[in-house]
C-alpha cells in the first residue's frame, strides 16, 4: 500500500475495475451487483479464513463502489478509455469538472481504497460536501483488530509486541495504511475469541473528550502438542500397552511445564486423563486433558516376536467381539 | 489516531467477570440498542436476565457483534441472515477444529 501524498507518488497504475469483478465493459447494472453480492459473499474475511481472502474483498469492494453507480461508472469509463490493468496511469487535469456526485459510501465509513481510487473519487467526493456522512461523535470512536499470541502467553501472560495495520486519512482525505507497533501486557488465561481492551488507543476524541479504545480480539496460534477447547486443554498422550494395562507413573508435558501424572491400570486407547486446574488459568481455570494413545513396540527382533507370539497363545483376547464375529 | 507508545501498557480483559450490559456493548460496538434488541429477539445473542436493563452479555459477545455489524455493512444481510450467518460460522468453525485434531493424528 503507498504511504505518500497525491502529487508525491511516482506511478500510479490503472486499475481495471472489470476485470477486478470479472464482468464485461458491456454488463448491466443489476450484472454488476449481482457478480460483486456474489463475490462479496465468497470473501469476506470474515466468512474466508485463506490467505489473500481480505485484499480480495477489499479489490472486489472498491470496483463495485465505482461501477456500481452509474455517475461514478460513467466518469471512470470516460477518463479510463484506451488504459489496461497496471499500466501507468495519470487523470487529466479537471476531468471530473463535468460530473456530479453525490452520496456517501455504503456505510458510512473509509475505506481502504488504493490511490488509484483516491485520485479520482475521493476529492471529488469532498468537493461536493459530505452529505450523510456528518455523524458527531463526541469521543473518539473504538477500534477493533485481531491477534494471534502463543498459548504459553495465555499461562504466563507478559509483554508482547503487537502490529497493527491501520488505515488513517490524511490532511488530504486520502486513505493510507501505517504500521502501528504496540507493547502490551497480555493479561493470564484469555479464553480464544476474547477481548482485551487498551485504554485511549482508539481514535482522538473530539475537543476535550477522551480518546476512544483499541479493543483486541484474542486468538491463539496452533500449538503443535496443546488443543484448546474454551478453558480446557487437550493432547494426545502416547503410552505402552503395559503402562495402559498395568498402570504407570509417566513424565508429561503440560504448557506450564513437566508434571509426573499416575495412568490407572485398565486404562484403554482414547482414555482421557484429567489433570485438573492445568488448562487455561482463570479464577476457575481449566482442566488439562491426557488422551491415552497405546503405541505398539513394533515386532522387530526375535525376541519382541516370542513376546507377541505369547501374548497370541495364552491371551483370549477378541476385538472384534462387538463386531460379531 | 492516537499516539504510538514505545512504552508498554496495560491491557485489560473485557469485563474480567466475563459479561457486559446493553449500554456498555454498544459503546465498545459503535452499534444502537435497538439493533442489539433485534439479534436478541433472532436469538443470535443470549443474554442472561429479563428486559434490556437486566441483560447481560458475555464479553465474547462484543466480538460477535463487531462481526455482525461488518456482515451487515459489507453484505447487506438483514438480521435473520446474520443470526443464520453466525450460527453456520460457529459451526464451521467447530467442525474445522475437529478436522484439524483428525489430521494431527493422522499426520
Amino acid at each position: 500500500m503507498q504511504c505518500v501524498p497525491r502529487g508525491l507518488c511516482e506511478r500510479m497504475d490503472f486499475k481495471d475495475y472489470y476485470k477486478a469483478l470479472g464482468v464485461e465493459r458491456t454488463a448491466s447494472q443489476d450484472e454488476i451487483k449481482r457478480v460483486y453480492r456474489k463475490l462479496a459473499r465468497q470473501f469476506h474475511p470474515d466468512i474466508n479464513k485463506e490467505p489473500g481472502a481480505e485484499e480480495r474483498f477489499k479489490e472486489i469492494g472498491e470496483a463495485y463502489e465505482v461501477l456500481g453507480d452509474p455517475e461514478k461508472r460513467a466518469a471512470y469509463d470516460d477518463v479510463g478509455r484506451g488504459f489496461s490493468q497496471g499500466q501507468e496511469f495519470r487523470p487529466p487535469p479537471d476531468w471530473d469538472a463535468g460530473f456530479e456526485f453525490s452520496g456517501a459510501p455504503p456505510g458510512g465509513e473509509a475505506h481502504d481504497f488504493s490511490e488509484f481510487f483516491e485520485t479520482l473519487f475521493r476529492g471529488a467526493r469532498r468537493a461536493q460536501g459530505q452529505r450523510g456522512t456528518a455523524e458527531f461523535h463526541a469521543r473518539g470512536s473504538d477500534h477493533h483488530a485481531r491477534i494471534y499470541i502463543d498459548l504459553r502467553d495465555a499461562y504466563q501472560g507478559g509483554r508482547r509486541k503487537i502490529t497493527l495495520r491501520v488505515p488513517e486519512i490524511d490532511e488530504g482525505g486520502h486513505v493510507r495504511v501505517r504500521e502501528r507497533s504496540l507493547n502490551v501486557d497480555i493479561p493470564k488465561g484469555l479464553e480464544e475469541g476474547q477481548s482485551i481492551r487498551l485504554k485511549g488507543q482508539g481514535s482522538p476524541g473530539l475537543g476535550r473528550l477522551p480518546a476512544g479504545d483499541l479493543y483486541l480480539e484474542v486468538f491463539y496460534a496452533p500449538d503443535p502438542v496443546f488443543r484448546l477447547s474454551g478453558k480446557d486443554v487437550h493432547f494426545d498422550l502416547p503410552v505402552t500397552p503395559w503402562e495402559a494395562a498395568l498402570g504407570a507413573e509417566i513424565k508429561v508435558p503440560t504448557p506450564s511445564g513437566a508434571i509426573m501424572l499416575k495412568v490407572p491400570a485398565g486404562s484403554y486407547q482414547g482414555r482421557e486423563l484429567r489433570i485438573k486446574g492445568r488448562g487455561l488459568p482463570a479464577k476457575v481455570p481449566g482442566d488439562l486433558y491426557a488422551v491415552l494413545q497405546i503405541a505398539l513396540p513394533p515386532a522387530d527382533t526375535a525376541e519382541a516376536e516370542d513376546i507377541y507370539r505369547e501374548m497370541e497363545r495364552k491371551l483370549a483376547f477378541n476385538p472384534r467381539a462387538k463386531l460379531g464375529v | 489516531m492516537a499516539k504510538d507508545s514505545n512504552d508498554h501498557m496495560e491491557a485489560e480483559i473485557v469485563e474480567a467477570g466475563g459479561h457486559c450490559t446493553l449500554e456498555e456493548l454498544c459503546v465498545a460496538c459503535n452499534v444502537e440498542a435497538d439493533w442489539v434488541a433485534d439479534l436478541v429477539a433472532h436469538g443470535a445473542l443470549e443474554p442472561s436476565g429479563c428486559g434490556r436493563a437486566e441483560w447481560r452479555f458475555r464479553s465474547l459477545t462484543i466480538a460477535s457483534v463487531a462481526k455482525a455489524k461488518r456482515l451487515e455493512r459489507d453484505l447487506g444481510l438483514n438480521t435473520p441472515g446474520i443470526a443464520l450467518a453466525l450460527e453456520l460460522l460457529d459451526e464451521i468453525e467447530a467442525l474445522r477444529a475437529r478436522l484439524r485434531i483428525y489430521e494431527d493424528r493422522r499426520g
